[in-house]
């Protein structure tokens, strides 16, 4: 079966050198043409995409990405969850409290007296927490769709816009599960947000 | 919902394992294919550009020899464009070049498919060193790793002297399985909105007038080979939370069979080259098994949610979501966390550190028992070591020479495999250890209580069986972390594999004992039981005490 490899040449030198060519060869192959080939093709055939999914207002200039969440000071908007660093999209994590961190718990209790001055309508029992967790990523685009849902009345209060109406552009910017089945259904607070911000005017 | 989706990963991962398995045994098998005809002229030429003039097989030692050298240069050579990064091209925010201890930690952590990053990724480092050492040293890593696994399979199913050709099983890796896969996936990628660019850093002006940065770079390419390689460095801090990594939860199911399906379809090829089928579904059935307790522990645990918080009188109906994204929820993050520690990739889609006690301990079990699936190789291989050492304890029950597939299982093998099962608690439980005793380890623990126990354990535990995952907030870009976890890492990766060969190159060499009605089978139920038996017995009896100090403790205090 196996035979040993017994013919001239095959010492530990001749195979240094071959793993020296080996190394040059894979680093040219596999960290310069293999990533610049795929950049080419993504800039190519997707460039949306490959650019980061920019989003622009109706004026043509860019928001930002639809996959980046943003900070939304403002009551009147719509806002997203807890980020440590404060969407800033030069950066990414969070401050990785451990379920019993007591820093984690007084953050978690502030938001939630903050949500009982703000939404004086909606008992604290109806609020979500995924609205008052810090995400992973500290940019997570997404709320969940009850979480929009429970910031409806502050927002109707703030602009004189109707609950109905705040809740059809829910509605409208609701994501169902991927195919179907896969994640969770999802609301893009950016885009919600561009949505409501000619109805402020 | 939850559960019906967790199930569809699992069941188009189980209906994978069959042609992927066979692909792969096809290109190691070294017999003329249908393939060659697609890759012969490409290898043909990248076999003339490194000087490989003939193909023999090698003993396990130049097998070792081989690797090892090759390894060497590529860690070198590593070293080297971190440290001058500033000078090179490909740099536009200007990122200056990594200090010394980092530098180290850094290129021994991808070379050797941990991929534990102590740097931050948009601060860190230019593309170019993304792309020449990071993305190169996800497929060189994972290359040889599956050469090694596949090696030692030879060794234990054929006979002769020799092991295969480490070159040419390294060359194959890359030109038949991860480079033609990964250009697939990136490009998929990038077709589900992962971005894929040269640029800098775009400014943009927000809806409320504020200014924000948002970093992209070539994502998608490391995106693809991080999670086929299971390297599971990530473009970002956040890793495979960031939106720009893993945009949704249709990403994140390609992401999880792309790190998953390749260290799930080992056992099969297994099976094939020991010529008994049969054989290699019992290995994977054990490693489904303790997958399944593994996830369970997780999913319920995070659904049941932090009982802090729970008790504050919001909706918690959802889970513990601190840490966690949206799109994701519960059960796709649980999978995720469940198949990156398994297959120990060490990308996370939600923060390790923030699950609730005994999530975190299903991740951390997963490692410690370093054998379900399994990075590039090494879980096979890992598995099939506890596969012998079952062999053995029962044939010390019933008093006769243990055989494994003809083989007669004698002292030097058994000194062999005991060198690799006791050297992984030795670098995780040491170094923890000396982490506590000493103002330079403690002085990082950033969470208090149980939970910096925790902390620590899971970073040397991370390191030794090379996942790379962290509880990220452990502050661990300092020279005493950077290099015991270094170290920790290479002993991790080396020693097991230095062993395992050597097993291989005996086994090999042996006569074969004919099978008779008295031969212990390793091919059936029973079997199935003695090596999920073996690693958990093992496996609990070496941890438990740390566990106990560390996720239990917490537990028990949260309520």
């Amino acid at each position: 079966m196996n035979k040993a490899a017994s013919l001239p040449g095959s010492t530990g030198a001749s195979y240094a050198a071959i793993a020296l060519r080996a190394s040059i060869v894979f680093i040219i192959l596999c960290g310069i043409i293999y990533p610049l080939v795929c950049t080419g093709i993504a800039q190519a055939i997707m460039p949306h995409n490959a650019n980061g999914s920019i989003i622009k207002d109706s004026a043509g200039n860019a928001v930002g990405s639809e996959l980046i969440g943003q900070t939304f000071a403002d009551p009147k908007y719509f806002q997203g969850r807890v980020s440590s660093i404060e969407y800033n999209g030069a950066g990414s994590g969070s401050n990785n409290y451990a379920p019993s961190n007591p820093d984690m718990l007084q953050r978690t209790k502030d938001s939630i007296e903050a949500w009982k001055k703000d939404n004086p309508d909606v008992p604290i029992d109806r609020l979500p927490v995924a609205l008052i967790t810090n995400s992973g990523s500290g940019l997570d685009p997404h709320i969940t769709p009850d979480s929009a849902e429970v910031q409806i009345p502050r927002i109707s209060k703030l602009t004189g816009l109707s609950a109905d109406q705040l809740q059809q552009l829910v509605d409208k910017h609701t994501e169902s599960r991927d195919l179907g089945v896969f994640g969770e259904p999802r609301v893009n607070v950016l885009k919600l947000n561009l949505d409501l911000q000619p109805l402020l005017k | 919902m939850g559960i019906l989706q967790i199930i569809i990963v699992l069941a188009v991962l189980v209906l994978l394992v069959k042609p992927v398995g066979s692909y792969v045994y096809h290109v190691y098998s070294n017999e003329p294919n249908k393939t060659d005809r697609i890759y012969g002229w490409f290898e043909r030429f990248i076999y003339m550009l490194i000087g490989l003039k003939h193909r023999n097989g090698m003993t396990w030692k130049k097998y070792a020899l081989s690797f090892l050298l090759t390894n060497i240069i590529l860690v070198a050579v590593g070293y080297l464009i971190l440290r001058l990064q500033k000078y090179l091209p490909f740099n536009p925010s200007g990122i200056d070049n990594m200090e010394e201890t980092l530098s180290f930690n850094t290129i021994v952590s991808f070379m050797t498919n941990t991929n534990l990053q102590h740097y931050s990724g948009e601060s860190g480092v230019s593309y170019f060193t993304q792309m020449a050492v990071m993305t190169m040293m996800m497929f060189t890593s994972a290359a040889t790793g599956f050469a090694i696994a596949i090696a030692f399979v030879r060794g234990i199913t054929s006979r002769g002297e020799t092991i295969g050709n480490f070159f040419e099983d390294f060359v194959k890796s890359h030109t038949r399985i991860l480079l033609p896969a990964a250009v697939i996936v990136t490009l998929v990628l990038v077709a589900l909105q992962v971005p894929q660019t040269l640029d800098p850093t775009l400014t943009v002006t927000t809806l409320e007038g504020a200014t924000q940065s948002i970093t992209m770079g070539p994502i998608a390419a490391l995106e693809s080979i991080k999670h086929l390689g299971t390297n599971g460095g990530g473009f970002f801090g956040a890793n495979s939370a960031h939106p720009f990594e893993n945009p949704s939860p249709l990403t994140n199911v390609i992401e999880i069979l792309s790190m998953w399906v390749l260290p799930a379809s080992l056992p099969y090829v297994y099976g094939r080259f020991a010529k008994n089928r049969k054989q290699g579904w019992v290995v994977f059935s054990a490693m489904m098994t303790l997958f399944l307790l593994f996830l369970s522990l997780i999913y319920f645990s995070e659904l049941r949610g932090n009982p802090a918080i729970n008790a504050l009188g919001v909706d918690a109906s959802q889970g513990s979501m601190e840490g966690k994204e949206v799109r994701f929820g519960i059960p796709q993050s649980a999978l995720f966390s469940a198949v990156t520690t398994a297959a120990t990739t060490g990308t996370v889609n939600n923060m390790h550190d923030t699950l609730t006690p005994l999530g975190g301990l299903g991740t951390l079990g997963e490692m410690m028992l370093n054998t379900v699936f399994g990075g590039k190789g090494v879980g096979l291989v890992n598995m099939l070591m506890y596969a012998i050492l079952g062999v053995f304890l029962c044939g010390l029950m019933v008093g006769r020479t243990p055989e494994f597939l003809g083989r007669k299982i004698e002292p030097r093998e058994m000194k062999l495999i005991a060198v690799a099962i006791l050297a992984h608690p030795f670098i995780i439980l040491v170094p923890t250890a000396i982490a506590f005793l000493t103002d330079l380890g403690q002085g990082s623990i950033t969470n208090p209580g149980a939970h910096g126990i925790s902390q620590v354990l899971y970073e040397y535990t991370s390191s030794a069986a090379n996942n790379g995952s962290g509880f990220e907030g452990l502050a661990d870009n300092t020279p005493f972390w950077n290099i015991t976890t270094g170290l920790v890492m290479m002993l991790g990766r080396y020693i097991s594999i230095i062993a395992m060969l050597a097993v291989a190159g005996s086994l090999v060499r042996k006569q074969w004992v004919p099978e008779t009605v008295g031969t212990f089978r390793t091919d059936n139920k029973l079997f199935y039981g003695i090596l999920i038996g073996a690693v958990l017995i093992i496996g609990a009896l070496t941890f438990l005490p740390a566990i106990v100090l560390g996720p239990i403790a917490e537990h028990l205090k949260l309520g």
